[in-house]
């Protein structure tokens, strides 16, 4: 048994303790968005946020999550696609096949989170999720886009900077 | 955010009726599909326009099916049906540009759809090919699904012409809406559909597709029509299925190929949470079935399974590389080109230049591993599937079944990419099958675990390859002799191409033939030799197949025997290739973008490899550094490609970024390794991949003739490694010889 809190929601699923995350993502509350790629925090492709903090969920039992920790999986990152990664990653078409994709977007999302505007490296050194398909050139573009659409980041009282969503789910 | 890939499209064209082929015979396609990966099926091609529309269309219907290609509804959205499949290589959205072009309807009302391999039957194919390998997805399919769009727009204005009594001549159509000058009347597509699709499809043949240079859809970097569902986990990839009542399936094969599985003990999972059964897939495999996969995978892990390994367990790295090189040495070989005699040429010859190249087995490695759902039930049998070939995927299914085409559907689903591994050898819809068969009535969806699928590929074929150069006292080529040993895909396949090792195939890229993979040099005394040499290992087409190793062993040796000639590798090069004006042109395209001979940073240097392969010619610039300490960065890289026609210039460069991503992962880190007849790497971890970090500036230059049509998917792939490779050479004086680079030391 365990109490989720996933996209502001809260779940309570009969599972395993030791049950990776990214399982009772997707099979007990059925949201399918986070990718298994690899099982062994690798590939990057089951990428959450767990307080703001970017997770690869493939690796992280159940177990360790408290139920007042706050889940994001892509499908919360933004209501209606509007957040500055998404958007940037629509205006460069970043995808191919897109199975990477949500878990590229949770990073880049938590890169800019903590770093609004990256350099090559800071970009080099957080985007490490894999992408077969290679699409790696457009998103380091769409990083830099989205970081370039500072407008739509305010900052929050505390100083940091946060993206539209989670002013909203904050308000 | 505009949706525009319709969700309908996985249940799609519900409404359409599907007849029985009364008169098909299942073996005739089976034996069709087995030989997929090379080529298409055999049964016999329907021109588009065979069936006419208004059949298909349901009285009532708030649609109007024009023809096969086209389907107009009254709020002007134009369905796009595309037959083949889409793994992130843009064909669906580059489909649907041609189609529009001639159609001549508003790009924004277009959205897609895919009809399914039991409807491409019932309607004798009216869709043409489905398989989706080899590059193939537009060139051949561009005529008919072009001449499917005009013939819908030659409907639409006859429509018009005949309610309103005025000669067709004097319609004009743009964006969908239809005008008659003289009287000012204007209409559009979604009012006049119902009734165009009434009436007669024009004679293909009368039809006149328009000039590429007039085209205002085509041809341009329209955005994709599938990327907004890729941003917020909309999009639902068979992996994600979920159906009623549906269980879990992860499964284990023999990890050394060509083994047995000969027992399991179920008792000791049988309790363990969730878990159903265990169940015997076949000969070689076992799999758990469970509530979730997660159940089923770490029940799978726990279960205790006796293989019977067979005698290939003794296979190794070290008897397959001995086993390759003998080849290359070896008496008999066969002789696909043999122009003059290089043999006595070389031995006359006043400079001798000679090297041999190796290439490793190499996993695809999808993002998505391998999964199938299937249900079978009492007279009916469907499988939900990632697949490049969806008639295969039936066929599969099908056969392993036991129920006839007519009474199977294959639903296919968006790839988690491709690359080849789900083209012709669709494994893992038999396995599913099997499973599906022994939970009558219940869907099964089966996953592949990541370790299962490393170690369970069809893998990129080995090979090596020794070239012996012949220079004249002017430093000029006069002989080289060119001998690969290596595992045949065809013989794997079991296909009569490989027929006493005469595979062409093997030799992709150097042949003399022009217009698929034509060698672009001219050499007086030339021989050309595949000496077969297969293992155990199962082996498949991997994106660019042949030219990946072909492309390294042609391109790296030109460099070494220029630099024996005392030449510039450009100009080397140049000078043998008056006679193959395109593949010079692609060249010189790459040399001057990338500024070839201009001054670099210091310590960085330039590669160049030009290759052709997929009907396209291709030619690359690596830009890298080597550091005192060995370490190596690729920098930049320009990409030439004249793939005939553009459709879309975006998409091409996004395949080109690519295929230096999925080329230079397998020249840095790319080793399947094999120990005790298994293969070793069995996860990312081992089986490393290359990330953003290491992902040079990709520049793409498009050099059209608009005289053929070439591929684009696995056209660019042959060239990277080599550039990077001569490059390496370049700042080093020392050549690579042997791939992955992580096993050399550069300095």
């Amino acid at each position: 048994m365990a109490t989720l809190n996933i996209n502001g929601k809260v779940h309570d699923v009969m599972v395993e303790s030791d049950t990776p995350l990214l399982w009772v993502i997707r099979e007990q509350v059925g949201l399918t968005g986070t990718k298994y790629g690899c099982g062994v925090a690798q590939c990057g492709a089951c990428s959450v946020h767990i307080n703001g903090e970017l997770m690869r969920s493939c690796s992280l039992p159940v177990g360790a999550v408290k139920p007042g920790d706050k889940i994001v999986t892509i499908e919360g990152l933004s209501a209606d696609s509007s957040h500055p990664v998404q958007k940037a990653w629509l205006a460069l078409d970043v995808p191919q096949c897109g199975y990477c994709q949500s878990g590229q977007i949770m990073a880049a999302a938590a890169l800019l989170q903590k770093v609004p505007n990256p350099s090559d490296k800071d970009i080099d050194d957080a985007m490490t999720n894999i992408c077969r398909c290679g699409t790696y050139q457009r998103i380091r573009a769409g990083v830099k886009m989205a970081a370039a659409s500072a407008a739509a980041f305010a900052p929050a009282n505390d100083g940091r900077t946060i993206a539209p969503a989670e002013r909203k789910s904050k308000a | 955010m505009k949706k525009r890939t319709s969700k309908a499209s996985r249940a799609m064209l519900a409404t359409a009726t599907i007849t029985a082929p009364t008169n098909l015979s299942r073996r005739k396609f089976i034996v069709g599909s087995a030989a997929a990966a090379g080529g298409g099926l055999t049964l016999g091609f329907q021109f588009p326009f065979a069936i006419p529309s208004a059949e298909a269309q349901g009285a009532g219907n708030a649609y109007a099916e024009i023809n096969a290609w086209v389907v107009i509804r009254p709020d002007e959205t134009c369905a796009i049906r595309i037959a083949r499949s889409e793994m992130g290589q843009g064909t669906l959205t580059g489909l649907a540009q041609l189609v529009a072009e001639e159609l001549e309807c508003d790009w924004k009302n277009v959205t897609t759809e895919s009809p399914t391999p039991g409807q491409n039957l019932s309607r004798k194919r009216v869709w043409g090919e489905m398989g989706t390998g080899g590059s193939r997805g537009i060139r051949t399919s561009e005529d008919y699904v072009r001449r499917g769009g005009a013939a819908a727009r030659i409907m639409l204005l006859q429509a018009v012409a005949n309610d309103w009594n005025v000669p067709v001549g004097e319609l004009s159509v743009s964006d969908g809406v239809i005008t008659h000058a003289s009287s000012g009347r204007k209409t559009s597509y979604g009012k006049v559909a119902a009734a165009a699709a009434k009436l007669p499809a024009p004679d293909p043949k009368s039809i006149t597709l328009k000039d590429p240079k007039n085209w205002k859809i085509a041809g341009k970097p329209m955005k994709r029509l599938d990327t907004a569902e890729k941003l917020n986990g909309e999009i639902v990839y068979a992996i994600d299925l979920k159906l009623p009542g549906m269980l879990c399936a992860a499964i284990k094969d023999c990890p050394v190929f060509g083994g047995k599985l000969v027992s399991y003990d179920e008792a000791k999972v049988a309790r363990r949470p969730g878990v159903r059964r265990v169940v015997k897939v076949n000969a070689t495999t076992v799999a758990v079935v469970a509530d979730t996969w997660w159940h089923a995978k770490t029940a799978l892990d726990a279960l205790p399974i006796v293989w019977d390994e067979g005698p290939n367990a003794s296979q190794s790295s070290a008897t397959i590389a001995e086993h390759l090189k003998e080849g290359l040495t070896a008496t008999a070989a066969y002789a696909s080109r043999k122009e003059g005699d290089a043999l006595k040429a070389i031995d006359g010859a006043s400079k001798k230049v000679e090297a041999v190249y190796s290439t490793p087995f190499l996993a695809h490695s999808t993002m998505e591993p391998m999964n199938c759902t299937v249900k079978v039930s009492a007279g009916r049998a469907e499988a939900w599937v990632p697949t490049q070939n969806a008639e295969a995927a039936l066929a599969a299914l099908s056969e392993e079944s036991g129920l006839p085409l007519d009474q199977c559907e294959v639903y296919k689903h968006p790839l988690g990419g491709g690359f080849g591994r789900r083209g012709g050898a669709q494994d893992y819809v038999r396995q599913a099958t099997s499973i599906a068969k022994q939970f009558p009535g219940v869907p099964i969806k089966m996953i592949w675990s990541r370790e299962e699928d490393t170690t369970h590929d069809f893998y990129r074929p080995i090979s090596q390859c020794r070239l012996v150069a012949g220079l004249d006292d002017a430093g000029k080529l006069v002989a080289l002799h060119a001998r690969v040993s290596g595992q045949s895909i065809n013989a794997f396949l079991n296909s009569p191409a490989a027929k006493g090792g005469s595979d062409e195939r093997q030799l992709q890229g150097w042949y003399e033939k022009a217009g698929n993979a034509q060698l672009g040099y001219t050499v007086p005394n030339l021989l050309i030799e595949y000496a077969m040499r297969n293992t155990h290992v199962p082996v498949g087409p991997w994106r660019g197949v042949n030219t990946n190793q072909n492309g390294v062993y042609m391109e790296c040796f030109m460099d070494e025997v220029a630099h024996a000639a005392g030449a510039d590798p450009l100009e080397f090069r140049r000078a043998l290739m008056k006679n193959h004006p395109k593949h010079l042109a692609v060249l010189n395209a790459a040399a001057e973008k990338a500024g070839w001979g201009t001054p670099l940073p210091p310590g960085v240097r330039r590669g160049i490899a030009q290759f052709m392969g997929y009907g396209s010619y291709s030619a690359a610039v690596a830009e890298v550094s080597v550091s005192d300490e060995g370490k190596l960065k690729v920098h930049r890289m320009v990409l030439a490609l004249n793939c005939g026609h553009a459709v879309n210039p975006d998409q091409i460069a996004a395949q080109v970024e690519g295929s230096v991503a999925y080329g230079l992962t397998a020249a840095l880190y790319g080793e399947c390794t094999v120990d005790k007849g298994r293969i070793v790497q069995q996860n990312f971890n081992t089986y490393q991949i290359m990330r953003l970090a290491e992902m040079p500036k990709v520049e793409t230059v498009i050099v059209p003739t608009y005289d053929f049509w070439g591929g684009v998917g696995e056209a660019t792939i042959c060239v990277v490694t080599p550039s990077v490779l001569n490059a390496i050479y370049a700042a080093t004086g020392k050549p690579v010889r042997s791939l992955p680079l992580k096993n050399t030391k550069l300095v």
